[in-house]
């Protein structure tokens, strides 16, 4: 049932079979995944769609799959919030957010790029997933391994925060802690990966995994009502996220789903690890590579595997880029929460206060309708927050302590 | 003196499984062509059109000839070449 034609080289378009690969062996671009859309167009229509379970996989003909879903049946199809409060206060008419801190299990959108990515693995036979990270993909490895029933192997920096391990180690996978940060650990696993038959999700099952992300645009196009937003603002850290977001939406365009497609693409990184806007704002296709230091540390990747097409893809649908200082993003993380009831981890404040300015420097529209791209859940990075919140009011247990606190708040004290 | 330039693994059956080899001095686009006289094959695999690849890395003395001049960087006698294939993927 699957339509995919193999996999090709993005830089040199050579072909490869379907196989757990991801590097050209001419050139050493990256792999892609290449499909038929011919028949793909004559396979997919919106009520087949709208007919089918609310997750990813209700958009199953344009995956990378050749047998049933198998991982991820509750993943995705999360909430798309039209977002007025919000939108007051930025002064724009339409605006929306995509909210991903609510995806099953793990509450981040890796949940989407797993799910394709052990599905592939069990396609492929792999009986062990295993991932270098040091938060999001851990999480969701480690969960949606334990319940398909997979050997996990999870390699982090052994420096990583407690709360951070405890959030993985609860799925018992076989922790591995490296001494070295995380270049050092990814160099490591890329040298596991060639020695060992394991199903690396962000290393030779890359090409299939990434394409998972393409769910978040398929949902954005349906659940506004079949049609895309003139504007999307996404975070960026390897670029991969943006750069699959728009293929999804040139896809729905290809195979008929929608007939228009007018979308400008906008990418947000942190002040302190942003080497993709740097490039746009500087007119350049070189991504010059930063030493991170930002609390949005699910974004901090110095050398990102993605900036270029990242770039390419901004300038192709006349999108920009826009970068943040901490400060602004934990500003941003408090508005969202305060508006919106919505409890964001640091990159989506980065995403919200590069979409702010944005919008104050006149790169999106007031007029226009804007998505924003919220990836992941707060309550896995609190730590952020800490000293930035508001306060208790403390009260002794009785009515007239209680009365006393609630005068003073009254008055706005 | 000389010109040192490292092989990486992928490249190295071109080389006749050598790690190293001798370079010559001027641009580097001049010593990838001049590398192709000696082991066939390998300037295509390292450049296209005159440009090197995106996904191959040159560092002249540890630094990126991106942010020096690019093809254009000049090799001095003494000076040592490193291409390194970048590897995509690894990211969270």
């Amino acid at each position: 049932m699957g339509f995919i034609r193999g996999l090709k080289c993005r830089e040199c378009g050579r072909e490869y079979p379907v196989d757990p690969i991801y590097v050209c062996e001419f050139c050493f671009g990256p792999l892609e995944v290449a499909y038929d859309y011919k028949s793909i167009a004559k396979a997919i229509n919106r009520k087949k769609i709208e007919g089918r379970e609310k997750n990813l996989w209700r958009y199953r003909e344009l995956l990378p799959i050749d047998g049933e879903p198998q991982v991820g049946l509750d993943s995705g199809f999360t909430p798309l919030l039209k977002a007025d409060n919000l939108a007051k206060i930025l002064g724009v008419d339409e605006l929306y957010i995509k909210d991903d801190t609510v995806v099953h299990p793990t509450l981040s959108f890796k949940d989407r790029v797993v799910s394709i990515a052990l599905t592939k693995a069990r396609e492929f036979g792999f009986e062990t997933v295993a991932c270098a990270s040091t938060g999001n993909l851990a999480h969701s490895v480690s969960a949606h391994g334990a319940r398909a029933g997979f050997s996990r192997f999870i390699f982090i920096p052994a420096s990583l925060e407690a709360s951070k391990i405890t959030a993985s180690l609860v799925y018992e996978p076989n922790l591995i802690a490296v001494d070295g940060n995380y270049d050092e650990v990814n160099r490591l696993c890329s040298e596991i990966a060639n020695k060992y038959r394991w199903a690396f999700v962000n290393i030779n099952i890359r090409p299939f995994y990434a394409e998972g992300s393409k769910t978040l645009g398929f949902e954005i196009i349906e659940q506004l009502g079949w049609k895309a937003p003139d504007n999307i603002v996404v975070p960026c850290a390897s670029g991969s996220l943006l750069t699959k977001v728009w293929k999804s939406f040139k896809e729905f365009k290809d195979v008929g789903i929608i007939k228009t497609l007018d979308t400008k693409v906008f990418a947000a990184q942190a002040s302190g690890c942003s080497p993709i806007t740097t490039a746009v704002k500087e007119g350049t296709d070189i991504i010059r590579p930063v030493r991170p230091n930002t609390i949005a540390k699910s974004l901090a990747i110095g050398n990102p595997a993605d900036g270029f097409y990242a770039t390419q893809v901004v300038k192709e649908t006349g999108g920009y880029a826009e970068d943040v200082p901490d400060q602004e993003i934990i500003n941003a993380m408090k508005l969202l929460a305060r508006t919106e009831g919505v409890f964001a981890e640091t990159a989506g404040g980065v995403t919200l206060a590069s979409a702010k300015k944005l919008i104050e420097t006149g790169r999106i529209k007031r007029d226009e309708s804007t998505v924003i791209c919220v990836t992941g859940n707060g309550l896995k990075t609190q730590e952020a927050l800490h000293g930035h919140t508001m306060s208790p009011h403390y009260i002794k247990p009785n009515l007239a302590s209680f009365e006393e606190v609630l005068e003073k708040i009254k008055k706005g004290l | 003196m000389s010109v040192k330039v490292r092989i990486p693994t992928p490249l190295q059956r071109l080389t006749q499984g050598k790690e190293e080899v001798e370079g010559t001095t001027g641009k580097i686009i001049d010593l990838v062509n001049a590398l192709d006289k000696k082991y066939p094959g390998i300037a295509e695999r390292i450049s296209e059109n005159g440009k090197i690849r995106r996904f191959v890395n040159i560092y002249l003395n540890d630094e990126d000839i991106r942010f020096l001049s690019g093809e254009e960087t000049v090799v001095k006698d003494g000076d040592e070449v490193s291409i390194v294939p970048a590897i995509a993927g690894g990211c969270r």
